[in-house]
C-alpha cells in the first residue's frame, strides 16, 4: 500500500490529545530564574532615566538588565537591523522592551517591573502610515519613515487605461489582525558549559540561532536551538521568538542560571507582531468583451517601528497585487511605512490577504458593471499554463485555477438574481488567489533545506528536518515521505525534535514551504540508505537491485517477499551506510527591483473560494452559511491534514472578514484580550466543503505543492462579494462588523 | 495559608497554599499536572478547562478556596492504564488535532458534554465547546470527533 495520498492519523496526536506533548510552559529547570519585561508606556519617547535602585534590592529578584548589559550588538537581526532588543535613548512603540527583570519567582519579577521608575521625556508620535510619508511627519526611520518601496512596471499604463470601456478606481483599507495562538510566545534559556541552549515555541529555530549569538557576541557553534512543542504559529512565531529567546538568554547569560520567559496574553498581543493593517488604492480598467486591461495600484502598509519582516511581507503582496490573473498594463508601487505602532510582520498570507481584499472586490465589481457572471468574467481573465504573469513569469507547470473555479462553481454557484421581501437577505460571491510557493526572489539567500535519516539496527527510522512543526501537520507529511521513499512502515519512523546541531540552516519554516523544501531535502537523504537497503534485499531474494521493491515493510522480488527489518539488520552486518544528509536547493527565481519584472516564485498554488452568506438587515450581522474551497496545491501528501489546514484557514478568514478588528487608539492597542478582540468560535464555524485538484508539480516531493497560507487569502474577499450580492453593499473597509453594515444601510435608507 | 483536601483523578490530594492561588497553578506547579493548559490566564480561551464536580470550569478562575471537598478530572485522568477515552481516541482519528494547545481544554469540555448529555445534536457540541478557542482547527473536524466519540460510547458501553 502506498501512503502517500492517504488518511495517516497524525504522529503527534496521542501524544497532544493525552496531554503528554511538552509545550515550553510544560519544562522547567533546575535553579531557574523567571524573567520579566519592562516595556515602555508611551508610544515615542526619549528615556531621561530608569531607577533600578530601589528595585534592585527587593526580595527575590537576582537583577535587571538594560541595553549597557549587552555583550555583543542590540540588535534583533531580520532584514534591515534597525531593532534593537532593548531600547537605549529613545523608545517608539508602546510595548517596546526597555530592562529585563529576573526573580526566583513569577510573582517578585511581576511586582518588580511595576515598582522600576521610568522617566520620560514625550516626542510627537505619527501614527498613520500614510501620513508618515508625508514631509513634516515626525521621522522615526531615514528621511521619509519609508522601510521599503517595490514597484512593477508593465506595458503603458496611460494606454492600457485609454483602451479601457470601463475603469473602477477605489480605496480599501484593512485592520491589524491578531495571530492569536493559544499557547502565547515562551522561550527558557539555559546556560551548558560554554554553550547557550534555548529551548522555546518557535518557528524560525535558525532566526533565533542567529539573534542570540548577535545579542551575545557567541559564535553560531556556541548557541544550541531546539524547538519544543509549539503551540500555533501562523507567521507570529517567525521573527519575533528572536527577542523572546534573546530577552531570556541575556539574563541566562549575565546569571549563568535557567531563565524562564513565557508572555502574558496582554503583552503579547501588546507588544508581538501583526498582520499589517493597509491602505490601497486601486484603479482598474477592462474592455467592453470583458478582459482587464489595466491595473494600477498604490499599496500602503503601517509597518510600525520598526521594519523587522515589512519589506518582504510588502515584496510578497506587490507581486500578488493582480491578483492570478493576466494584464497587459501594470503599474504597482508598494510601500511599508514606520509609524510610533508594534512592528507587524509576518502572517498567514504575508501581505496577500489585504492586496487580495482588493484584487478581488475589484473584480467582482467589474463583472458587476459589465453585467457579467463574475465567475465567466474570471474565466476570461485568469493565469493557464503557457500564461505570463503581471510580473513576466512565463508559467509552465502546475497551474490549475482553471479547474478549481469550475470546480467550485460546479459544487455551488447560483448567483442571486431576485430580491427577497425578508430582513435577512441572502447572497453569494466567489474569489480566486494565488501564492507564490517558497521564499522566491524576496529570500533567495535562505531558499535552500537539509534533512537527515537514520535508518537504526531495529529497523525503526529517525529522521530531522531544519523546518519546524507548529500544527500544520509536517511531522506527519514528511513521515509519509520518508516512509514512502524507504518502504519502511510508517509507525516505525519518527521525527526528531527541530535542533539547529542536527540539521544545516535551512531557512525559517514560513512561506508554504515546508513540505516542497524539506520533503526534497528528505528524499535526497533517503536516496544513499535506499540504495544499501536495496542492494543487500537483491542478495538475499536473488535478484538485479533494479527489480527490487520496497513498501510497506517488505522488500519484493516477483511474488517473494523478504521483513525489511531482516533486510535492515544485514545491511548493519555488511556495514552499509545506513544514515545520510540530504541538501535541497530551490530552483531559480529572480526579481529587476526597477521593473518587478522577472520569475518571482517558482511556483504557485492557486484557489477558488465560494461563499453563501446571510446579511441581517436589522442587526448589520453577517452569517457565513457556507463556504466552497477549492484548492490546487500539486499532489495531497495526507487529505485528512490538508482539509484540517483548509478549515482552520477559511475559520481565520472569517475572522479577518468579519470580526477581527484591533483598535489601536494613540498607538495604544485596546483590545489586548480575547474577551474584546474577537475570534470566532466553534458556533461562527460555517459548512466548509474543501476539494482538492490535484496537478502533480514535477520538481515537488511525489508532486506536492505548498498549501499551508493559501486557504486563508481569498475567504474575506468571496464574503464581502457575497455580502455585496446579498444587500448591494460594498465593503471597502475590513473587518465587515455589523456596525459598518448598519451604518451604509442608514445611509441608503428606504433603498429596500 | 489554608488547608485543602481535594481529588484529582480519583486521587486524594492534601495541600497548604495560598488561598488566592489558582486551580491551574496548583494542577500545573504543584502536582506536575501540566496537561491542562494556559491559554490567557482570564477565563477567556477555554485552554485550562478541567471537569470539577461533573462541571467543565476554567482552572485559571478556580481558587484553592473554593477547592476543598472538590473532585477534579484533568486531562491526565481520561485514560485509565494506558486505554485511551473514546473522545482522545475519535480526535486522533478524525484528524481533530493540529497544534494541541486547546485540546487538553476541548476534550475535558466536551467529557462533561457526554456526561450529561451522551448524545447531542450538532448545536449542542458547538454550543458546549463555544468557550474553549481553537486558532488551528475550524473545529470543524472536533465537532465530528465529538460526535464520533458519542457513537462510540453508546454503542460500546
Amino acid at each position: 500500500m502506498n501512503i502517500i495520498g492517504k488518511d495517516i492519523p497524525r504522529k503527534d496526536a496521542e501524544l497532544k490529545v493525552t496531554g503528554r506533548a511538552k509545550y515550553i510552559d510544560d519544562l522547567t529547570f533546575p535553579n531557574m530564574l523567571y524573567v520579566k519585561v519592562l516595556r515602555s508606556r508611551f508610544p515615542h519617547a526619549m528615556i531621561k532615566d530608569i531607577d533600578i535602585s530601589r528595585t534592585k534590592n527587593n526580595k527575590g529578584i537576582v537583577t535587571i538588565l538594560t541595553y549597557k548589559d549587552i555583550p555583543g550588538v542590540n540588535v534583533v537581526p531580520v532584514v534591515l537591523m534597525d531593532q534593537p532588543l532593548l531600547a537605549e535613548k529613545e523608545v517608539r512603540y508602546i510595548g517596546e522592551p526597555i530592562a529585563l527583570i529576573a526573580g526566583e519567582d513569577k510573582e517578585a519579577t511581576e511586582d518588580a517591573s511595576h515598582e522600576i521608575k521610568v522617566e520620560y521625556e514625550e516626542l510627537k508620535p505619527i501614527f498613520d502610515p500614510v501620513l508618515a510619508m508625508k514631509r513634516n511627519s515626525p521621522k522615526i526611520y531615514g528621511k521619509d519613515n519609508v522601510f521599503s518601496h517595490h514597484r512593477i512596471r508593465r506595458g503603458n499604463i496611460k494606454r492600457g487605461f485609454n483602451e479601457c470601456d470601463i475603469i473602477i478606481e477605489h480605496r480599501y483599507t484593512t485592520s491589524y489582525q491578531e495571530h492569536a495562538y493559544i499557547e502565547t510566545q515562551g522561550m527558557i534559556a539555559v546556560p551548558y558549559e560554554e554553550t547557550m541552549v534555548i529551548y522555546g515555541s518557535m518557528q524560525c529555530p535558525f532566526y533565533v540561532q542567529d539573534a542570540v549569538s548577535k545579542i551575545l557576541g557567541l559564535p553560531y557553534n556556541r548557541v544550541e536551538v531546539i524547538q519544543t512543542a509549539t503551540g500555533g504559529a501562523f507567521g507570529g512565531k517567525e521573527d519575533v521568538p528572536s527577542l523572546v529567546a534573546s530577552q531570556a538568554a541575556l539574563i541566562a547569560f549575565k546569571t549563568r542560571r535557567p531563565a524562564k520567559l513565557i508572555y502574558s496574553r496582554e503583552e503579547d498581543i501588546e507588544s508581538m507582531s501583526k498582520r499589517h493593517p493597509a491602505v490601497i488604492h486601486y484603479k482598474s480598467g477592462v474592455t467592453r468583451d470583458g478582459h482587464l486591461n489595466a491595473v494600477e495600484v498604490k499599496y500602503i502598509l503601517n509597518a510600525g517601528a520598526y521594519s523587522t519582516l515589512s519589506p518582504i511581507v510588502l515584496w510578497r503582496g506587490t507581486v500578488h497585487a493582480v491578483g492570478p490573473y493576466k494584464c497587459p498594463n501594470v503599474k504597482v508601487d508598494s510601500y511599508a511605512t514606520a509609524t510610533n505602532t508594534v512592528p507587524c510582520g509576518a502572517f498567514r498570507g504575508f501581505g496577500t490577504p489585504q492586496i487580495t481584499f482588493a484584487v478581488e472586490s475589484q473584480m467582482d465589481e467589474l463583472a458587476n458593471k459589465l453585467n457579467m457572471d463574475p465567475i465567466e468574467f474570471r474565466l476570461k481573465n485568469i493565469l493557464r499554463k503557457g500564461d505570463r504573469t503581471v510580473t513576466g513569469h512565463l508559467i509552465k507547470d502546475s497551474m490549475e485555477l482553471e479547474k478549481t473555479l469550475k470546480k467550485a462553481a460546479q459544487i455551488g454557484w447560483k448567483i442571486k438574481k431576485e430580491e427577497s421581501k425578508d430582513y435577512i437577505k441572502r447572497g453569494i460571491g466567489v474569489a480566486c488567489n494565488y501564492y507564490g510557493v517558497g521564499l522566491g526572489a524576496g529570500g533567495k539567500h535562505l531558499s535552500k533545506a537539509g534533512a537527515m535519516v537514520s535508518v537504526l539496527g531495529d529497523g525503526s527510522v529517525n529522521f530531522a528536518v531544519g523546518t519546524t512543526e507548529m500544527g500544520q501537520g509536517m511531522e506527519t507529511v514528511l513521515s509519509q515521505v520518508a516512509a514512502s521513499e524507504l518502504g519502511i512502515k510508517y509507525e516505525k519512523v519518527s521525527i526528531v525534535l527541530t535542533d539547529t546541531t542536527r540539521v544545516p540552516d535551512s531557512g525559517p519554516t514560513v512561506a508554504s514551504r515546508a513540505t516542497v523544501m524539506s520533503g526534497n531535502a528528505l528524499i535526497k537523504a533517503c536516496k544513499p540508505i535506499k540504495k544499501s537497503i536495496t542492494d543487500i534485499a537483491a542478495k538475499m531474494l536473488g535478484c538485479a537491485p533494479s527489480k527490487v521493491k520496497l513498501a510497506n515493510g517488505f522488500a519484493g522480488f516477483e511474488k517473494k517477499r523478504i521483513n525489511l527489518d531482516d533486510v535492515v539488520s544485514e545491511c548493519f552486518k555488511e556495514k552499509r551506510i545506513m544514515s545520510a544528509q540530504g541538501w535541497y536547493k530551490a530552483p531559480y527565481t529572480s526579481w529587476n527591483k526597477a521593473t518587478g519584472q522577472g520569475k518571482p516564485y517558482f511556483i504557485y498554488s492557486t484557489g477558488t473560494n465560494i461563499a453563501k452568506v446571510e446579511v441581517n438587515l436589522l442587526t448589520g450581522e453577517v452569517l457565513v452559511k457556507k463556504i466552497v474551497a477549492v484548492h490546487d496545491v500539486g499532489r495531497v501528501i495526507n487529505p485528512q491534514t490538508a482539509a484540517g489546514q483548509v478549515e482552520g484557514g477559511v475559520l481565520q478568514g472569517v475572522g479577518y472578514a468579519l470580526f477581527e478588528e484591533m483598535d489601536s487608539r494613540d498607538g495604544k492597542i485596546q483590545n489586548t484580550n480575547f474577551s474584546t478582540y474577537i475570534l470566532p468560535t466553534s458556533k461562527d464555524s460555517p459548512q466548509i466543503v474543501s476539494v482538492f485538484v490535484e496537478d502533480p508539480y514535477p520538481e515537488g516531493p511525489f508532486g506536492a505543492k505548498g498549501l499551508g497560507e493559501q486557504p486563508l487569502i481569498g475567504v474575506a474577499p468571496a464574503i464581502t462579494n457575497a455580502i455585496f450580492n446579498a444587500t448591494g453593499i460594498r465593503v471597502r473597509d475590513l473587518p465587515a462588523t455589523p456596525e459598518k453594515i448598519i451604518l451604509e444601510l442608514d445611509s441608503r435608507q428606504g433603498k429596500f | 495559608m489554608i488547608k485543602i483536601k481535594f481529588t484529582v483523578n480519583s486521587e486524594e490530594r492534601e495541600i497548604v497554599t495560598e488561598p488566592t492561588r489558582t486551580l491551574l497553578s496548583i494542577l500545573r506547579e504543584e502536582l506536575g499536572l501540566t496537561g491542562t493548559k494556559e491559554g490567557c490566564g482570564k477565563g477567556e480561551c477555554g485552554a485550562c478547562t478541567v471537569i470539577m464536580d461533573g462541571k467543565p470550569v476554567p482552572s485559571c478562575l478556580v481558587l484553592a478556596c473554593q477547592l476543598d471537598g472538590c473532585e477534579i478530572t484533568t486531562i491526565e485522568g481520561l485514560s485509565e492504564n494506558g486505554n485511551l477515552d473514546p473522545l482522545q481516541k475519535a480526535f486522533i482519528e478524525e484528524g481533530a488535532v493540529q497544534c494541541g494547545f486547546c485540546i487538553p481544554g476541548m476534550i475535558m469540555s466536551a467529557k462533561a458534554l457526554l456526561m450529561r448529555n451522551p448524545s447531542p445534536t450538532e448545536d449542542e457540541i458547538k454550543e458546549a465547546i463555544s468557550g474553549n478557542l481553537c486558532r488551528c482547527t475550524g473545529y470543524t473536524k472536533i465537532v465530528k470527533a465529538i460526535e464520533k466519540a458519542a457513537k462510540m460510547i453508546i454503542h460500546h458501553g
